[in-house]
């Protein structure tokens, strides 16, 4: 019960341009068609036209070939062939050491690794191979064509194994790019960029939007540009930073700031390496406060880095500390989801929201008055 | 009992296998139920072929069958319109691992899911090991003269001289790097030496087309292939003509003119990759196969399952070369596995494996174009073991005596050289002489030791070369990065070695 109350402000269906929000994506629609569909289908429509388009790619990772266990690659096989989409063996490393045998000769090789969670055994392959492919053979050789999606973050009840939030490791990782979409016109628009990038790309997708977040998504090819972070909700105390499904956390958070009178700028970050350093920079120049907000455990997590990047570049315009609002330092645990979270009221009560009064200076962080 | 290997030229009838071949009559009977157009054909099969006798009889005395289990395996026989081209797969069989049974109601068969599976009341578990050790294909005896004319492809004199010099050649190369190492000229180096013909005449047995994946101890492919010992001495020295831009270590040789993937320190990591590239080959239909390295140590990592497993479920065309020289630096191959070696695992994942005297030059040509030839025209793995010694120690980072005796590897060094065998060989065949011998020796050494001072020379890299390739495009922060880098070594030059041009 508890549960679905805290996951009741997440649920995300798209109204069109409410709130003065700009959680649907901006991609310019005009006169093209759209339907409105969930993130799976999203996705698979981009697999699907990163099928049509390119004869030389490939879909492939555990039980992809019956639709996957989330939907994603829904009718690939029917139509591109089994030699072009398949199951592979229950094998991470195998999956993601074939991709870049494959990609290495030139192809797309779109890769599923079935939960982020089990990422792990392809984690060699994915930062001393496919990540160091070109740099260490003087570019003679490239595994750009390789792309790797997984499904991550919190879904109620997934635990340990079904709920992790990995980015942080491969943000730390030069040679890749990190990609982690907010809703399904974002998650078809930056997997076709991504599939296309000529460098090897990890896609997160956040399970929770899988079949809850709903948008009008337009149908032909577009591509949502890497490494831009976009101004969602434009405000002016406070910039607030985040990815992936969290950002529907902090657009309440944001709903919650203005009854006080708060002014919130939300930034989407959708690349996490390479990073908009600069989007972000701009608008805590104008703001003076910022909070990054993660599903991953505060320790070390991805908001570390933007952290300190921002301090280094806006010190002298920041009017509090940088707050960030994330996990626990836990596994996921399964019953207590809803405690270890960082739902939108502890981005509320974090220091940076509650009193966004210029001439205070706060001393707590708000976050640690919740431990 | 003989391994009939064939080779790819001649058609031969194979020698009757024995008829305890329970385990293998189900399995090929199976293929047939597969391939089989009609049910008549199966139960023809079973009618002549007495198979039904065979599942629940032990003893030795059933009909020899009309069919060979060659000829039951392939579709040749399934198609009678094809020739007996690939006489050379017929796989040996392991009447060791067999399971027999001797009850009426055998006969019958139980249906899981991967087919039917024949059962048996009596427990028997399969030992750990053969009785017998998978035996060893060779062609040389330990003095260069051939055991058996029939069972291997003919070289001719100019590719088993040049198969000679350049097994000469790597010898002489290994020597003056690894020298030129101990004086400081280059920081590292590791040789190839006791795998000289596992080099040269695994490369000779392929086409140029086939992509090769190294593991680190290949470089004779690399040599064979065409790579110059300028550009050998380039990489080694990290200088601005290296292909590899001075990012990795010495040896990490890459060429994509080569078709030889660059090499990278983790070890098996190559393998699934193989399997990848093999894909893609076969995809584009291309005729040439992914060919792919490992030693007996990396066979041990889950890459090497990883890569088997995906080449024999792709059907992927790709040979695996185990190279087990016995060492994966201070480990023995007592303490890196149980099994008998790396050939018995191909079964285990369905891939077709032979284990071959890595110190026999015609040997691994052999195998090699087998393999080869099977992998491009069946569309599947094949796992070659090679058996050699590591000399050498395991780079300039070691010291082997350390862990070994210094008698044996006296012993591998001279009694069991694979190219003084090779020589004497082409020797034998009037090919070769004293007097080439002492031309090529001095003419390479000369080449070399001018190609390590030329390389030594030349200029470094340029400091951007640090800053390029790790993305297709630089990405903001390292343009950042570099601006910063720049201004620093300017400002203090002192703190930073000299040649790096900004």
């Amino acid at each position: 019960m508890a549960s679905l109350l805290g996951r009741f402000c997440r649920k995300l269906v798209v109204p069109g341009s409410a709130h003065g929000s700009r959680m649907t994506s901006t991609t310019a629609c005009g006169s093209e068609t759209v339907k409105s569909l969930n993130l799976y289908s999203a996705i698979n429509q981009a697999l699907h036209i990163a099928l049509e388009t390119d004869p030389r790619s490939y879909v492939f990772g555990e039980d992809v070939g019956f639709g996957g266990v989330f939907r994603c690659t829904t009718g690939l096989a029917e139509r591109f062939g089994k030699n072009r989409v398949f199951n592979t063996p229950l094998c991470e490393q195998g999956i993601v050491g074939f991709g870049i045998g494959l990609a290495a000769m030139g192809n797309r090789a779109v890769v599923e690794i079935q939960f982020a969670d089990y990422i792990y055994p392809a984690f060699d392959q994915i930062v001393n191979e496919a990540a160091k492919f070109r740099y260490r053979s003087g570019n003679q050789f490239n595994c750009g064509g390789l792309t790797i999606r997984a499904p991550y973050g919190a879904v109620g009840h997934g635990g340990h194994y079904h709920s992790q939030s990995p980015e942080a490791f491969f943000c730390h990782v030069p040679g890749i790019k990190v990609v982690i979409p907010r809703s399904p016109r974002e998650a078809k628009g930056l997997l076709l960029s991504s599939i296309r990038d000529p460098n090897p790309v990890v896609f997160f997708e956040p399970k929770w939007l899988y079949r809850q977040a709903v948008e009008e998504v337009p149908e032909h090819d577009y591509m949502i540009p890497l490494s831009q972070a976009e101004v969602i909700r434009e405000g002016s105390d406070i910039t607030l930073v985040g990815w992936g499904a969290q950002l529907t956390v902090m657009e309440q958070a944001c709903l919650d700031a203005e009854k006080e009178g708060i002014s919130c700028e939300l930034i989407d970050l959708k690349t996490l390496l390479p990073w908009d350093k600069e989007t972000v920079e701009a608008s805590v120049k104008k703001t003076g406060r910022l909070l990054i907000s993660h599903e991953a455990p505060i320790t070390g997590g991805f908001g570390a880095e933007i952290s300190a990047t921002i301090l280094e570049r806006c010190f002298l315009k920041l009017e509090a500390p940088v707050s960030r609002v994330c996990g626990l330092d836990t596994p996921f645990p399964l019953v207590f989801e809803p405690f270890y979270m960082p739902t939108k009221n502890k981005a509320s009560s974090s220091s940076s929201l509650s009193s966004p009064s210029k001439n205070t200076h706060f001393l707590i962080h708000g976050f640690s008055r919740l431990l | 009992m003989h391994i009939r290997q064939g080779t790819t030229c001649t058609c031969r009838p194979s020698n009757p296998l024995p008829t305890n071949i329970v385990k293998d009559a189900t399995s090929f009977l199976h293929m047939a139920m597969l391939f089989a157009r009609s049910r008549n054909l199966v139960s023809s099969l079973r009618q002549n072929l007495g198979l039904s006798a065979i599942l629940i009889k032990r003893n030795h005395s059933s009909p020899r069958p009309v069919f060979t289990n060659y000829q039951l395996s392939s579709r040749v026989f399934l198609d009678p319109s094809t020739s007996f081209r690939h006489e050379s797969t017929a796989v040996e069989t392991q009447p060791d691992l067999v399971q027999q049974s001797d009850h009426e109601d055998d006969a019958q068969e139980l249906d899981f899911p991967g087919g039917k599976v024949g059962y048996t009341s009596e427990m028997k578990f399969i030992p750990e090991s053969s009785s017998r050790r998978i035996p060893c294909y060779r062609v040389l005896n330990e003095h260069g003269k051939i055991i058996s004319d029939r069972d291997f492809i003919p070289v001719s004199e100019k590719l088993a001289v040049r198969m000679y010099e350049q097994m000469a050649t790597l010898q002489v190369m290994d020597h003056i790097f690894y020298e030129a190492q101990r004086q400081g000229r280059i920081s590292f180096y590791l040789t190839s030496v006791g795998e000289e013909a596992i080099n040269i005449a695994s490369a000779a047995a392929l086409s140029p087309e086939d992509v090769v994946l190294p593991q680190y101890r290949e470089p004779g492919v690399l040599l064979w292939r065409g790579f110059t010992l300028e550009e050998f001495a380039n990489q080694c020295f990290g200088n601005k003509a290296d292909y590899g831009k001075g990012r990795q270590m010495p040896i990490h040789y890459g060429s994509n003119q080569h078709n030889y993937f660059t090499v990278s320190s983790p070890i098996a990591t190559q393998l699934p990759q193989a399997a990848g590239v093999g894909y893609a080959l076969k995809m584009e239909k291309k005729n040439a196969c992914a060919v792919t390295f490992i030693g007996d140590g990396g066979t041990s990592e889950g890459d090497f399952h990883a890569g088997l497993n995906f080449a024999a479920v792709m059907e992927a065309p790709v040979v695996f070369i185990c190279r087990n020289n016995g060492w994966a630096i201070s480990t023995h191959i007592s303490e890196q596995f149980r099994s008998d070696g790396i050939v018995v695992k191909g079964q285990a994942y369905g891939i077709r494996s032979i284990r071959v005297d890595g110190n026999d030059a015609l040997a691994v040509y052999s195998a090699v174009r087998s393999a080869r030839e099977m992998a491009v025209t069946e569309q599947r793995p094949v796992l070659i073991e090679a058996m050699t010694y590591r000399v050498g120690h395991h780079s300039t980072s070691d010291d082997s005596t350390k862990y070994r005796e210094a008698d044996e590897i006296q012993y591998w060094k001279m009694s069991r050289n694979p190219v003084n065998r090779f020589k004497k060989w082409v020797e034998d065949n009037g090919w070769w002489s004293e007097e080439d011998e002492s031309k090529l020796r001095s003419s390479t050494r000369k080449q070399l030791l001018q190609a390590i001072q030329a390389a030594e020379k030349w200029e470094k890299q340029p400091l951007t070369e640090l800053f390029n390739d790790v993305y297709d495009v630089k990405t903001k922060n390292l343009e950042e990065q570099e601006v910063g880098l720049k201004a620093l070594v300017e400002k203090q030059p002192q703190d930073y070695p000299t040649g790096f041009h900004i």
